[in-house]
């Protein structure tokens, strides 16, 4: 299926549009707020977007810095080319420590990569412990937001799945409730657990330190109290020194949720004795991302910090939701990402579910010029469908249209043929049921036909 | 249409033949922003191409230009326009000049009404939904007449006011700043 | 080839054949080094601190510190507290909750101290946060995380004004690869149709003492 097809029955979930109608006004609107706070937001933009490309023009050796100084702290650093090996990297960890359980906090990276399943199938439990998380993995879901994944469930679909899961039929359907309710299921793993699963916001070459940015509190848990830990972190998330995060600190929280810092950010270094876990391991990911490095324009999309302020703003997305996307990457972000990750092989349809109106690229705290991509990643999905033999009819109507309009007679005829065919098909001086391509128009509007006269033809008839 | 639809090769052709037929102009007028825009991008800003609110109070240095237009109107601005060609308050200045015009701002007037290009066609869905939300924004001003820099936005909005048999019009910037009195428009 | 030679030969590549954007200017840094408040930087943090709905105890003294301690374990029933290794004698209520110095290291016993009390390294204004470095005065990373209260004791002088003086005084402790947690606020989430729920894993009750020295 293509975004066509899924947007259009998202749309026709009323309950799905008015949540996320509701919640990304509400993000845009404390987004705007906090963000006005500061009188030199456009220049933190500006080292936002020069720290990320410095990074990113330099990243064999920012990558070869990263891994000496965290094993030097006492992480191990391992290397995965693409998905399917990161999983195994971090199963067989798991297997070398007999371990059949993992608490995880709440990574797109892993989501990417499918690790809870791939985890699965070698026969160990990757529990998710953010609320929304578990929300969508009690409900064997997928997410709809990269920052409020269930936001497509209400409170009496979350009562619902949680009584069925684990709590008594008592619980009431008051949001705190039901938090008090995940809070000590989830408390329980915490204290118990072995092995915690992190993705990572930054990691720091500088100091080989990594940064986990949130909310619950379920970050610090996964990532302190277990004895052994496993962070997944995309090539990307690299940042050259700690005196980068003075920036990223600033720009990542208010664009996010709003707030002028989240609840919770860690910023830890390989081992330490005493404190945390005593094995830490580091699974550094490419799956993908070195295609995008290739490109020179749709490498802008690898500045990205996940903040979802495209999301909020995007007036398709907050229509249709991320499931309409097809992918853990939806939106925007997900509309440049996702078919740069995937050599054009899925999401060919993402970079025309958009308007360009450039509402995301006001908002990117890392100034990404996203509408330039989808233009450029249009023309690439044309390439490759042309030399993949698909979508004939349209490139025959664009390049019909091109020789109309590139031939002054050509021309004119086009628009004496055009104004035949409207008598043809309209009625009241309008047409209600085009042809063709065109009737994908007609369907909820009406169109004038081409006028009886030319300007040229009228202003020349004025002169007179 | 055809460089953001992913048709470059076509585009280009276009816009090099386009550079050919006005080469002599001391000055190229247009009513469409976005037109404006996608030339701009392709051939550079040498060219002596303007929108027409920029021709006018650049260009000219003109905001009255005499017009009687006594409707209430409501102005959108579009997505191109304000975004990209950085228009600023340029329609508005010109709007409030008219005489007997009632100038109101739609709701959440920045957000994309819809049209997007090829994007009403291959997303009619999605399209039809954030014109129908537009359109909800404009009815709560009362206006009667919707005008823009761009008459594709206008169609888009047009066709669905005509669907719904809606007594509102909508109306290109142009035709209502060349309305003079005794020969009110459309 | 290793997966490792894997990757960077692809980075290389990658890096080859796309000319990189803007390779040869360095990092603007025009945003503002200094976040100066109009009001004192002490004002400034208690009004943020509040925002997050911690609860804020202005004190002038040692002895105050103490009392405030004793006042909010009695309301909130607490018999133990876990205590980090660098907090004063002085700021120890003298009776009615006892102060576990140095408290065993296992997540089971962190867990059955009624809460944690803490100095911190530093705090800023600009955001309401505290930054804890893992030192003596901040403790443990498990003793600010399972007790479901904490109790931060911040002295005026340790306010600065925004995230870059922050980074920069951390630094030292970065450097000796100390873990840093910043805290801003009692754990929340609006995961529940956007509706905020303070509490969940984290310490869901903050106290901030705020010690104003002379000025």
């Amino acid at each position: 299926m293509s975004f066509p097809q899924r947007a259009a029955s998202a749309l026709a979930d009323e309950q799905l549009r008015r949540n996320l109608g509701n919640a990304t006004a509400t993000i845009t609107q404390r987004r705007a707020e906090a963000v006005a706070e500061l009188p030199d937001w456009s220049q933190l933009r500006a080292a936002g977007a020069a720290i990320k490309d410095q990074t990113l023009n330099e990243l064999d050796q920012e990558l070869l810095r990263f891994e000496a100084n965290a094993e030097a702290a006492g992480a191990k650093v391992h290397w995965a080319r693409d998905g399917d090996e990161a999983c195994r990297i971090v199963a067989e960890l798991m297997h070398a420590r007999k371990a059949k359980s993992a608490i995880k906090v709440k990574s797109l990276t892993t989501d990417e990569i499918g690790l809870n399943n791939a985890l699965q199938e070698a026969g160990i439990e990757a529990v998710e412990t953010d609320l929304a998380e578990l929300i969508v993995q009690l409900g064997n879901d997928s997410q709809s937001h990269i920052l409020v994944p269930a936001i497509h469930r209400n409170r009496s679909q979350i009562r619902e799945l949680f009584v069925r899961s684990f709590a008594g039929p008592e619980l009431t359907d008051d949001p705190a409730d039901l938090a008090e309710a995940a809070r000590l299921f989830l408390r329980k793993r915490f204290l118990e657990a072995g092995v915690g699963i992190s993705g990572a916001n930054f990691g720091i070459a500088e100091t080989g330190s990594v940064c986990v940015v949130e909310s619950e509190g379920n970050g610090r848990m996964c990532t302190t109290l277990p004895e052994l830990l496993i962070t997944v972190m995309g090539i990307e998330k690299l940042i050259p020194s700690w005196r980068d995060l003075e920036v990223f600190m600033q720009l990542l929280p208010r664009s996010a949720t709003g707030e002028r810092m989240s609840p919770y950010t860690t910023v830890w270094t390989g081992v330490h004795a005493d404190d945390g876990p005593k094995e830490f391991h580091i699974v550094l990911l490419d799956n993908g991302r070195t295609d995008v490095l290739a490109n020179e324009v749709g490498r802008q999309a690898l500045r990205c910090i996940r903040c979802s302020a495209c999301l909020n703003v995007c007036p398709v997305y907050s229509r249709t939701g991320g499931h309409a996307y097809g992918s853990i990457y939806p939106g925007p972000i997900g509309a440049i990402l996702v078919p740069q990750l995937s050599r054009l092989e899925t999401g060919r349809s993402l970079p025309f579910a958009s308007t360009l109106c450039g509402a995301c690229e006001d908002v990117c705290p890392v100034k990404i010029e996203i509408p330039r991509i989808l233009v450029e990643l249009r023309a690439e999905v044309v390439r490759y469908e042309r030399e993949h033999g698909q979508q004939r009819a349209e490139r025959g109507a664009m390049r019909g249209i091109k020789v109309v309009f590139a031939g002054r007679r050509r021309y004119e005829a086009g628009q004496r043929a055009g104004r035949i065919a409207g008598r043809l098909f309209s009625r009241r001086g309008k047409i209600d049921r085009a042809p063709g391509p065109l009737r994908a128009w007609t369907a909820s509007r009406s169109m004038k036909p081409v006028a009886a006269e030319t300007f040229r033809r009228w202003w020349r008839r004025r002169e007179r | 249409m055809h460089r953001n639809t992913g048709y470059d090769r076509e585009a280009s052709i276009l816009a090099e033949r386009w550079q050919r037929v006005f080469a002599d102009a001391d000055a190229i007028v247009s009513p469409s922003a976005s037109c404006v825009v996608t030339l701009r991008e392709t051939l550079g800003d040498e060219i002596p191409l303007y929108e027409l609110t920029e021709f006018l109070t650049d260009r000219l240095g003109v905001e009255d230009v005499g017009a009687h237009y006594p409707r209430r109107v409501a102005y959108h601005p579009t997505c191109h326009s304000i975004r990209v060609l950085g228009v600023g308050d340029r329609a508005t200045r010109l709007l409030r000049a008219v005489r007997g015009l009632d100038l109101v701002k739609i709701p959440r007037e920045q957000e994309c009404c819809g049209f997007g290009g090829t994007f009403a066609v291959k997303n009619p869905a999605v399209s039809e939904a954030m014109g129908s939300d537009k359109l909800a924004a404009v009815e709560s001003t009362g206006a009667e007449v919707i005008t823009a820099l761009d008459d594709s936005c206008l169609m888009h909005l047009g066709g669905m006011l005509d669907r719904r048999r809606s007594p509102t019009q909508t109306v290109h910037i142009a035709e209502i700043l060349g309305t003079i009195e005794g020969a009110e428009g459309p | 080839m290793t997966a490792r030679e894997v990757v960077l030969e692809r980075v290389r590549a990658a890096l080859a054949s796309a000319s990189p954007a803007n390779s040869h200017e360095g990092v603007p840094r025009s945003y503002r080094q200094q976040h100066e408040a109009s009001t004192d930087r002490a004002s400034l943090f208690a009004d943020r601190v509040s925002d997050y709905r911690a609860t804020i105890h202005r004190v002038g003294s040692a002895g105050e510190v103490a009392a405030a301690i004793a006042g909010v374990s009695q309301i909130e029933g607490i018999r133990e507290l876990g205590v980090a290794p660098g907090v004063p004698e002085e700021w120890l209520p003298a009776s009615n909750v006892a102060a576990v110095r140095c408290p065993d290291p296992s997540a089971a016993s962190a867990n059955r101290l009624g809460g944690a009390l803490t100095g911190c390294a530093l705090a800023i204004a600009e955001t309401g946060t505290i930054a804890l470095d893992g030192g003596a005065l901040s403790g443990r990373r498990m003793l600010t995380l399972i007790p479901d209260l904490h109790l931060c004791v911040v002295a005026s002088d340790q306010i600065v004004g925004g995230l870059p003086e922050a980074i920069g005084a951390l630094r030292p402790a970065v450097a000796n690869g100390m873990p840093i947690t910043f805290v801003s606020g009692p754990s929340a989430t609006s995961d529940i149709e956007l509706h905020r729920v303070e509490g969940v894993h984290g310490p869901r009750r903050l106290h901030v003492i705020l010690l104003r020295g002379d000025e």
